[in-house]
C-alpha cells in the first residue's frame, strides 16, 4: 500500500526541501520505493538539492497537460537505488494544476511506488492547496523560532480542517548550544505551544549546507544530521526508535546551578 | 522562591514560549469577518422577533475568557462568545 506523505511548514526557508531530499534518500536505503514530487511550481528547487538538475526533461505540468507520459518525466536518482524526482514546471505558475489533477497523478504514482512524498511550496495559497489534496498524511516542519512556529500552527489547523490525519512535527534545525543557554526553545517545548506528537528533532548543523551544495543528502551517513532523518524514516515505517540524545553533557556552572536550585 | 531565582533572568527561550502562547490564542480564535456578520444577523433575527433592539449599539465578538473547572487552576483560557445588545422596548404583542 502506498502512502502519500505531504512536507509542509507555512513559513519558507525553514527546510521543507531538504527534509523531503532526505527523507526520500532515507527512504529508498530501507530499501523502499520512492518518488519525491516537488509541487512548488514556478520555484522548483528539489532537484539542486538532490543534484539531479541537469537530467529534467519534462516536469509535473508537462504530465498534467498530457505532453509526456508520467514514466517519461520521472527521473531516477543517480546515488541511491529506488528513488525517483518527479520536478515542478519552472516557467509556470501555482494556477497551471488543480487539486484534482494533482489528486489523479498522484494515483498514477500510486500503483508504483511505496513512498510518494510531496514538497509543498511555502504559504497557504493554491500550491498548498494543490499539495495537501493528493496527501494521506502530512509532516508539518518548523524551526525553534517564534514566526516559524506561528505559522506551523495555522498549517496545523488548515491540515485539520481538510480531514488530514496523522499529522507529525518535525523540529529543525535545532541549536543544542543555544538550548543549553537557554537562548532557543528545545523541541518540547514546541510541542507543548502546537499540541502535535513530533516525528522527529533535526539539530543544527552546517554539513547541510555542504550537502546542498553538492546535491548529496545526508540521511543514512554517520553525521548527526544523517542519523536523525534515518530515525524519522524509521518512525515513518512504524518502527518504534528513541529519540538521539542532542543535549550534551552539562558543563560546570550548569552542574553547580542545578545544586542550588534544590 | 528558590535561591537561584534572585539571580537568575528570565531565558529568552521562555520570553519565546509565552509570546507564542499568547499570539495564538488570538490567532486560533480568529473567526471568520465573514461568519462574524452572518452570526450577527441571525441572532439579530431572533432576537426582533420578540424585542426591538438598538443596532447600532450591538456589539458581538469572539473573546478568550479564564477556563472554568479543572483548566482554571491550570490558568488557561477558552474562547467565548461576547455579546452586548441594547434593547429598545420590549414587544407586547402576545
Amino acid at each position: 500500500m502506498a502512502e502519500v506523505i505531504v512536507v509542509t511548514s507555512g513559513k519558507g526557508g525553514v527546510g521543507k526541501t531538504t527534509t523531503t531530499a532526505n527523507l526520500g534518500t532515507g527512504l529508498a536505503k530501507l530499501d523502499k520505493k520512492v518518488v519525491l514530487v516537488d509541487t512548488d511550481i514556478g520555484l522548483r528547487n528539489l532537484d539542486v538539492v538532490l543534484g539531479l538538475e541537469n537530467r529534467i526533461v519534462y516536469n509535473l505540468v508537462d504530465v498534467v497537460d498530457g505532453n509526456c507520459k508520467i514514466t517519461q518525466a520521472l527521473i531516477k536518482d543517480k546515488k541511491v537505488d529506488g528513488l525517483y524526482l518527479l520536478p515542478a514546471a519552472q516557467t509556470r505558475d501555482k494556477d497551471a494544476v488543480t487539486p484534482e489533477q494533482m489528486k489523479t497523478l498522484v494515483d498514477e504514482l500510486r500503483k508504483d511506488f511505496d513512498y510518494i512524498i510531496l514538497d509543498c511550496p511555502a504559504g497557504i495559497e493554491q500550491g498548498f492547496k494543490n499539495a495537501i489534496a493528493a496527501a494521506d498524511r502530512a509532516l508539518v516542519v518548523t524551526t525553534p523560532e517564534v514566526s516559524a512556529v506561528r505559522d506551523a500552527d495555522r498549517i496545523i489547523g488548515l491540515l485539520e480542517a481538510n480531514e488530514i490525519k496523522n499529522s507529525r512535527l518535525i523540529v529543525n534545525r535545532l541549536n543544542i548550544d543555544m538550548v543549553k543557554h537557554g537562548n532557543m526553545m528545545t523541541a518540547e517545548d514546541v510541542v507543548e505551544v502546537l499540541s502535535i506528537d513530533l516525528i522527529g528533532v533535526v539539530p543544527y548543523d552546517e554539513k547541510i549546507v555542504v550537502s546542498t551544495n553538492t546535491g548529496t543528502p545526508l540521511a543514512g551517513d554517520d553525521t548527526l544530521v544523517g542519523q536523525s532523518y534515518m530515525n524519522i524514516c524509521h518512525r515513518l515505517m512504524g518502527e518504534d526508535v528513541p529519540f538521539l540524545n542532542l543535549e550534551a553533557k552539562k558543563g560546570f556552572f550548569a552542574r553547580i546551578s542545578d545544586l542550588f536550585k534544590g | 522562591m528558590r535561591f537561584m531565582d534572585f539571580f537568575r533572568k528570565k531565558s529568552t527561550s521562555d520570553i519565546a514560549k509565552d509570546r507564542l502562547k499568547m499570539v495564538l490564542v488570538s490567532d486560533r480564535s480568529a473567526v471568520n469577518p465573514e461568519i462574524m456578520e452572518r452570526i450577527k444577523n441571525d441572532i439579530i433575527q431572533v432576537l426582533a422577533k420578540y424585542v426591538e433592539i438598538d443596532q447600532e449599539g450591538l456589539d458581538i465578538k469572539i473573546t478568550q475568557v479564564d477556563a472554568e473547572g479543572e483548566d482554571r487552576a491550570k490558568g488557561s483560557t477558552v474562547p467565548a462568545l461576547y455579546a452586548n445588545i441594547p434593547i429598545k422596548s420590549l414587544k407586547q404583542n402576545n
